[in-house]
């Protein structure tokens, strides 16, 4: 699906909605913050990101619901 | 033009709305289809967001285009600005639990109306409100957590003491969610195969998420959810199979004593290797069992078979002791209002809500989602036949053991049925018996059975059945072992206020006695639950009912406080009318649980009736002996303490809360705490200017 059309934007819309309700977090979002604000710092690998947001995930400060 | 028709059809959804509420609460005779109640749903859900959500929005709260914390901090971890229907996914997911599920199964014994006009009434004017309300005040306080915020406006032996009542409430909870997983597989060699199956699955996803095919979440969960399958499937098999269906049949203290060790083990090991991959698989299996049990409805439009109010809100039901009043607004927490959204509120939300003015969506929208989640519960518990509800549900003390009994004392209560009906609906499920299944996960379980399978023309019951068991217990024990990390930390927090060494996260002795602490809390009341002869959800869940509405009273009464220091006094209202009638209703329950004369509720009563009987060297069921009969004391005792606990803390909210009020309304201005507005066009004359 292209990322140019209705079609496409809505579809990809829909995996982010998606990813959001299972609780996954978003790497491209993470990697296009990283190369707006920090061009000079190469973005982590999808491993790392992954490790430290799951580490996050239960973390101190962090709730879970009934 | 275009208004009047909008004005229109505003009045046309209201009309529609009170129709269905009419259709419901006066039908006499035939059972009333589901849809009368969706639509009941639907049609408040709508009015309410349209009209009381906007109300709130426009008049009390105000939001503007100032930068909310995730465009202020923008780390692009935490503090990640999101779209609102992202967020919105990401809100629910984290607000929607087992809760919802359970506490409409069990009010049902009261018939379908009570809990329907709770839900949906509590929901537009308490529930959301409170979600919408912390959620809101939270994005305004750099998204600082509810125990922060109420420090901030109340004072620190106020936050101190919130903290307290959080530590207590989170403990009861995972015992109850514990005791509904004992219950559910019990006694169930199906299930406990499947369950137990997904350990290894879990193990096996931590591995290859480590080392194999690193952050690919998809993937790996495709994997489980295959093998998940596979252990459904072929835990008939092993049920069927006399000798392995032994194995795999327990008895409810073994489990329980298992459970304590899992969450011991699982809090304390590292979280890629159990802990993140059973929460990933529970994620979609929580979000399975919504769409499944939504599509299910949709489809069949079931006929509901328990009557609209049964004798039972007499206060003699055999689910819960007591009378509608109070307790059938602590048995339904979550779905009508739930004190643990406010904690969620105040956590990750607030750091990525990107534009104040989309906290009505997400903080109003996603709690009527819930809401809805409860009503589709409520739905699939009262199309069972109610004589097969009441076996389920009640305890055997009062339906004894055999069909042939539990046909009988049911056919007394006024459900008339037999006993092949009773044996027929157990071997339909593939259990060996469906008596005194209580915890509300079974039934739930039944009913999603019944619903599915009748849209493949009543094929592959007991697979649904099974499938439900294990969809409810995975995300409960997820639940449990996450929530005993969280338990740890609270107490490690509250540790660490006297000896400052045991708060750091670091140290492994700290950790191990927290987590110890923890466990042996819930683990204490699990197990006085398992054996307690009126099945343990009679005596916890409504001790978890009065202590989740206790913490939302107090995060409506920190919500009144601030609405007083931002001077909207005469919109106090909306935060003053919810958090009344909580404290109505947890007060006269906390009391009556303290001190009813009926042992049955009352805690005091009950231990009296046991002392008596002690003294005299009689034996009363469960105790098999003098050491079991001062353990019943022992528990009763606990059980009335930490009630009495919960008052406490409450009582000391309020007044915390009526000072705070007095010092708001004595100065002239306002007095908010919040952190200073910055516009996006700000930082542009800054950038300029620097």
């Amino acid at each position: 699906m292209r990322a140019d059309t209705r079609m496409g934007k809505a579809a990809a819309q829909l995996v982010r909605v998606a990813r959001a309700l299972f609780g996954l977090p978003d790497y491209d979002a993470h990697v296009a913050h990283c190369r707006e604000h920090h061009p000079e710092r190469p973005p982590p690998t999808r491993a790392e990101f992954h490790r430290e947001r799951e580490a996050a995930r239960y973390a101190r400060g962090r709730s879970r619901c009934c | 033009m275009r208004r009047s028709l909008k004005l229109f059809g505003w009045i046309a959804l209201a009309l529609l709305g009170a129709t269905a509420f009419g259709v419901l609460a006066l039908h006499r005779g035939e059972s009333v289809s589901a849809a009368w109640l969706l639509t009941a749903a639907v049609c408040s859900y709508l009015i309410g967001y349209r009209f009381y959500a906007r109300f709130i929005e426009s008049r009390v709260l105000r939001p503007d285009a100032r930068l909310t914390p995730a465009r202020v901090h923008d780390d692009g971890l935490d503090y990640v600005p999101t779209q609102r229907f992202v967020l919105f996914g990401h809100h629910f997911a984290a607000i929607a639990g087992a809760g919802p599920l359970i506490g409409p199964v069990l009010a049902s014994q009261m018939g379908y109306l009570p809990g329907t006009l709770w839900i949906l009434l509590g929901v537009v004017f308490a529930g959301a409100v409170q979600d919408y309300l912390i959620l809101f005040f939270s994005t305004r306080r750099d998204a600082r957590s509810l125990g922060d915020m109420i420090r901030d406006e109340m004072g620190n032996a106020a936050g101190t003491i919130a903290l307290v009542g959080v530590l207590a409430i989170m403990i009861i909870l995972l015992a109850v969610l514990a005791l509904v997983v004992v219950k559910a597989l019990a006694g169930s060699p199906w299930g406990l195969f499947t369950v137990a199956a997904t350990l290894p699955i879990a193990l096996l996803m931590g591995v290859f998420l480590r080392w194999i095919r690193p952050g690919r979440v998809g993937e790996a969960s495709a994997i489980g959810a295959v093998l998940l399958l596979a252990a459904l499937v072929f835990g008939g098999r092993i049920a069927a199979d006399p000798g392995w269906a032994s194995v795999f049949t327990l008895a409810p203290t073994t489990l329980a004593w298992i459970l304590i060790g899992y969450g011991f083990v699982a809090s304390i090991l590292p979280v890629w290797l159990l802990l993140a991959p059973r929460d990933y698989l529970s994620s979609f299996l929580k979000i399975g069992t919504i769409l499944g049990l939504a599509i299910g409805i949709a489809i069949t439009l079931p006929d509901l078979r328990m009557p609209a109010v049964t004798r039972f809100v007499d206060g003699s039901g055999p689910v819960f002791a007591g009378t509608l009043f109070p307790f059938l607004f602590i048995t339904i927490a979550c779905g009508a209002v739930s004190g643990f959204h406010a904690l969620i509120g105040s956590g990750t939300t607030p750091k990525m809500i990107e534009d104040e003015r989309q906290a009505r969506m997400i903080g109003y929208g996603a709690m009527l989602m819930e809401s809805f989640v409860a009503i589709m519960a409520l739905i699939t518990a009262c199309v069972l036949d109610p004589a097969v509800y009441f076996a389920m549900n009640a305890p055997a003390a009062l339906i004894g053991t055999t069909a042939q009994s539990a046909a009988e004392a049911i056919r007394g209560w006024g459900f008339t049925v037999t006993p092949e009906t009773l044996t027929q609906m157990a071997a339909a499920v593939g259990e060996p018996t469906i008596l005194s299944r209580a915890g509300g996960a079974p039934t739930l379980a039944v009913g999603m059975a019944q619903i599915i399978s009748s849209i493949f023309g009543g094929a592959g019951m007991a697979f649904w059945y099974h499938f439900a068991i294990l969809f409810e217990a995975l995300f409960i024990l997820s639940t449990l072992d996450a929530g005993s990390r969280v338990g740890r930390f609270m107490i490690q927090d509250l540790l660490g206020l006297a000896h400052p060494s045991l708060r750091r996260t670091t140290s492994w002795p700290a950790n191990l006695l927290a987590t110890a602490l923890c466990v042996a809390g819930w683990g204490w009341f699990l197990y006085a639950g398992v054996v307690d002869p009126l099945g343990g959800i009679n005596t916890l869940w409504p001790l978890f009912g009065i202590a989740n509405q206790m913490l939302a009273a107090i995060a409506l009464i920190f919500a009144t406080v601030v609405l007083f220091r931002m001077k909207h006094e005469r919109y106090a209202w909306i935060a003053i009318v919810p958090t009344s009638w909580l404290l109505v209703c947890t007060l006269t329950a906390g009391a009556e649980k303290l001190f009813h004369s009926d042992p049955k509720i009352g805690f005091l009563a009950h231990a009296h009736k046991y002392s008596e009987a002690l003294a005299r060297g009689e034996l009363l069921a469960p105790a098999k002996n003098l050491a079991q009969m001062r353990q019943v004391l022992v528990n009763d005792w606990v059980n009335a303490s930490l009630c009495a606990l919960l008052i406490a803390v409450v009582v000391a909210m309020v007044c915390f809360g009526i000072a705070s009020i007095r010092r708001a309304r004595a100065g002239n201005a306002a007095s908010v705490r919040e952190t200073a507005p910055v516009y996006a066009d700000m930082s542009v004359e800054v950038a300029h200017a620097g």
